[in-house]
């Protein structure tokens, strides 16, 4: 077998040489001009973040996809037995009633933060941008939220939601009695929104503070060129400085997707993220994280969770890829 | 106490530390079903008898053997010195402070000194697997029943027969069935228990005149009577959602019997049985008159209601005596008693059956210092038997009462004494449905979930809530 190949391929080499001495010596003496330090610094830079990023990203994704096919619960290793193929899957989608809530108010939590609290940052980014007075103070107090993590969001709504005479919101609603409270965190179904207006509360700080940076940075002339030009406030915004900040309005997309996603600490805190505050994260923790420990289980909803991230994440990378390729 | 955790079967220190090496290498090839009998025999050398162990790890350590022996030689020659780390769900107040008067007194009578790690409650219990297969402390605390031979069938406690032979004597029969594990090994050393009962405030039902229900019937017209005088009749908090677990025990256990409960929790009877329907049809009949905010209220929040005297009733533990003495003055607590739930005039009455779950402190297996520590981590278990130990806890006010037989119980409050009796007069004793049952069943989207939904709307159609219960059961892996 490696005679006759060793035969065909001979003549090729032979039959370029005539066009190849110079490109050869042309590519070995690019390379010559890197020292041994070069190529070991060249080494490490690229070597570590692979070896990072495979490390830390790659194998924690494949191995929560394998373990989505095994009944694993954590203890003692992974034999044969384990394997339930698709058993995991299949209770998910089809049984599993927290499954369909969960994902459903993940989506509600995107559309709500997208449709709301999100144009609403903006809104206010646009409006503190304006130099009005007391500017500071207002970024300022939009933005402490944001400070906060959202447990102690979460704690801090907790109070004000509090149903009946203790709680500020019912108080200030008048609705303090036994019969005609409204219980804002354990009606199951109006604690999600509650929960949105709490979430919102902050991240409608982050997407303001984002976005006036951005205003910032705008050339002032082309606000001027468009005032001359004889364009209104709304114009001005809408057709010069929207399209102008496109980079940031894809910062703005990604990070309301990505806190959409993510969404997890204040149902968590509120109820461990049940009744009516399901969420795919708190499904997960609880069920993989928690002393029940299925980790098979909880892994297959990681893998669901993971497919939905990976649309904006393939959307926001295709994007980039294209500017830098224009 | 330094010579007598010397006397134990233990003994001499070396066989013992051996044993321990043994267990940990064996269980996991145990788990790894490479070398299963040697797992076994190895796994009954680690049960503490020293010397009947030696021979079994003789042939089962020799890789092991002179790191142990390393080991166990400064912990042999400083008996009495040297330290146990103690891993503590008492994150509350009041048995926080318990526990650091027990470590105190333990390091004074014994000189060892205890490192305690203490976790809030509920995480500790999220925690759990992962902290008992990752470094674990010496000695943690934990619960008895089927939550405890969940974890040592997984091989992730060390038995302690050795220990639990020199204390059984303070203990009754009860308790010793408490802590046996499937393999009838003993796992734990009970440390306290509570009932759960009605609790109400013996003014409220003078300055009303409410009489003492005895059966369904006289529950009914009492709430009746207690909505009429503006009261809730039964105050309810299932925010952290198992404490509608105890109405649904309670129930059950009346209906259905001691014996069918703990085969329902256990998947040896089927969720979808008419009998679960007839548990949650005389719920439904109780909701109207429990307090209608209980999905947003901690138990906390709820004895609030009973401390201020908006709420007439509480099914609840002993231990809504913290929240009398965290939020009440001592005359609410001095105030505070309870009645057992009444009879629903079916055959199971007779059993008086309820939920008195009790405590235990265990000794962990994969502990990275319990080869070193193994000494002082049974010296301390042994000190947690003793009625002197457990009454420094019961004093800080848990409403945790004491196993031991030899406790002082001249301390005891006339609430106290009551529990006491309550529990001794019950022929069957749970130990509540997240503790009698699978931990990853009876999770926040298990178990909890399931009865906030049907807590959320009890006019749903509940055979279908029942099929859905029970495929949930029939998902989970194989249990050992």
């Amino acid at each position: 077998m490696d005679k006759p190949r060793r035969a065909d391929t001979t003549p090729a080499p032979a039959q370029s040489v005539g066009a190849g001495p110079s490109v050869l010596t042309a590519v070995r003496r690019r390379y010559s001009l890197l020292t041994t330090g070069d190529k070991i610094v060249l080494g490490l830079m690229v070597g570590i973040p692979t070896i990072l990023d495979i490390v830390f990203i790659w194998l924690p994704t494949v191995a929560s996809i394998g373990l989505s096919f095994t009944d694993w619960r954590g203890v003692g290793a992974i034999t044969a037995q384990n394997w339930v193929g698709l058993k995991n899957y299949i209770f998910l989608f089809t049984q599993y009633i927290f499954f369909w809530p969960a994902l459903s108010h993940n989506l509600i939590w995107l559309l709500f933060f997208v449709c709301i609290a999100t144009p609403l940052g903006m809104f206010l980014a646009v409006l503190l941008d304006k130099d009005i007075r007391g500017s500071a103070i207002y970024q300022n107090v939009f933005f402490l939220p944001v400070v906060l993590s959202l447990a102690v969001v979460g704690f801090i709504w907790e109070l004000q939601y509090a149903p009946g005479s203790s709680g500020l919101i019912d108080g200030i609603l008048g609705r303090t009695s036994q019969t005609n409270a409204i219980d804002w965190l354990g009606n199951p179904s109006i604690n999600l929104w509650a929960v949105l207006v709490a979430a919102s509360w902050r991240h409608v700080g982050y997407i303001m503070i984002l976005y006036l940076a951005g205003l910032k940075s705008v050339d002032p002339t082309l606000r001027e060129a468009a005032a001359i030009d004889g364009a209104n406030e709304r114009q001005t915004f809408f057709h010069v400085i929207f399209p102008v900040m496109a980079p940031i309005n894809t910062v703005i997309v990604v990070v309301t997707v990505i806190e959409s996603l993510r969404a997890f600490d204040i149902a968590y805190i509120i109820n461990h993220g049940k009744n009516g505050l399901e969420l795919l994260s708190t499904l997960i923790t609880n069920n993989s994280i928690s002393e029940a420990n299925l980790i098979g289980f909880g892994s297959s909803i990681a893998v669901v969770l993971l497919v939905i991230s990976l649309v904006p994440i393939i959307v926001y990378l295709s994007r980039v890829m294209r500017e830098q390729a224009s | 106490m330094a010579a007598s955790s010397g006397d134990n079967p233990g003994g001499a220190p070396l066989p013992d530390v051996a044993a321990a090496q043994v267990s940990r290498r064996s269980v996991l090839k145990g788990m790894a079903g490479i070398a299963g009998a040697a797992g076994v025999s190895a796994f009954l050398a680690a049960c503490g008898a020293g010397a009947t162990t030696a021979p079994s790890s003789g042939g089962g350590v020799p890789a092991g053997s002179p790191a142990g022996g390393g080991a166990a030689s400064p912990a042999g020659s400083a008996r009495g010195t040297g330290q146990v780390t103690v891993g503590s769900n008492n994150s509350d107040p009041a048995p926080h402070k318990g526990m650091d008067l027990i470590n105190q007194a333990f390091t004074k009578t014994t000189g060892i000194q205890v490192k305690m790690n203490t976790v809030d409650h509920n995480t500790f219990q999220d925690q759990i697997t992962s902290y008992l297969q990752g470094t674990p402390d010496d000695d943690f605390l934990w619960f008895s029943g089927y939550r405890m031979r969940f974890f040592a069938d997984q091989g992730l406690v060390t038995p302690i027969d050795d220990v639990w032979s020199s204390v059984k004597s303070n203990f009754t029969s009860a308790f010793a069935t408490a802590v046996t594990g499937n393999d009838g090994k003993v796992y734990g050393i009970p440390i306290d228990y509570y009932p759960w009962a009605v609790f109400y405030r013996k003014s409220v039902f003078q300055q009303h005149n409410y009489q003492i229900p005895t059966t369904w019937d006289d529950l009914i017209t009492l709430s009746q009577k207690m909505q009429k005088d503006g009261l809730i009749p039964f105050a309810f908090g299932d925010k952290d959602g198992w404490p509608a677990m105890g109405t649904f025990d309670i129930l059950d256990l009346r209906l259905n019997g001691y014996d069918f409960h703990v085969a329902l929790l256990t998947g040896k009877q089927k969720w979808t049985d008419p009998k679960v329907t007839t548990v949650f049809e005389q719920w439904k009949k109780l909701l109207p008159y429990c307090d209608s905010q209980f999905a947003g209220l901690t138990w906390q929040q709820s004895a609030d209601k009973l401390i201020q005297k908006k709420a007439g009733m509480y099914l609840l533990g002993l231990f809504v005596s913290q929240e009398f003495t965290a939020a009440g003055s001592p005359s609410d607590l001095a105030d505070l008693d309870f009645f057992a739930f009444p009879d629903l005039g079916t055959q199971y009455d007779a059993e008086k059956a309820l939920d008195a779950p009790i405590d235990v402190i265990m000794m962990s297996a994969k502990s990275r210092s319990l080869q070193q520590d193994m000494n002082n981590a049974k010296a301390y278990l042994e000190f947690w038997s003793k009625g002197s130990t457990q009454l420094l806890m019961f004093q800080q006010g848990t409403g945790l009462i004491p196993t031991a037989n030899d406790t002082d119980t001249s301390g005891y409050t006339a609430l106290d004494k009551k529990a006491v009796q309550i529990v001794s007069q019950a022929k069957k004793i749970t130990q509540f449905l997240d503790r009698d049952s699978r931990p990853d069943f009876a999770g926040a989207n298990g178990m909890q979930s399931f009865l906030a939904k049907f807590l959320a709307n009890p006019n749903q159609d509940l055979p279908t809530l029942q099929s859905q219960i029970q495929n949930f059961w029939d998902s989970l892996p194989p249990a050992s």
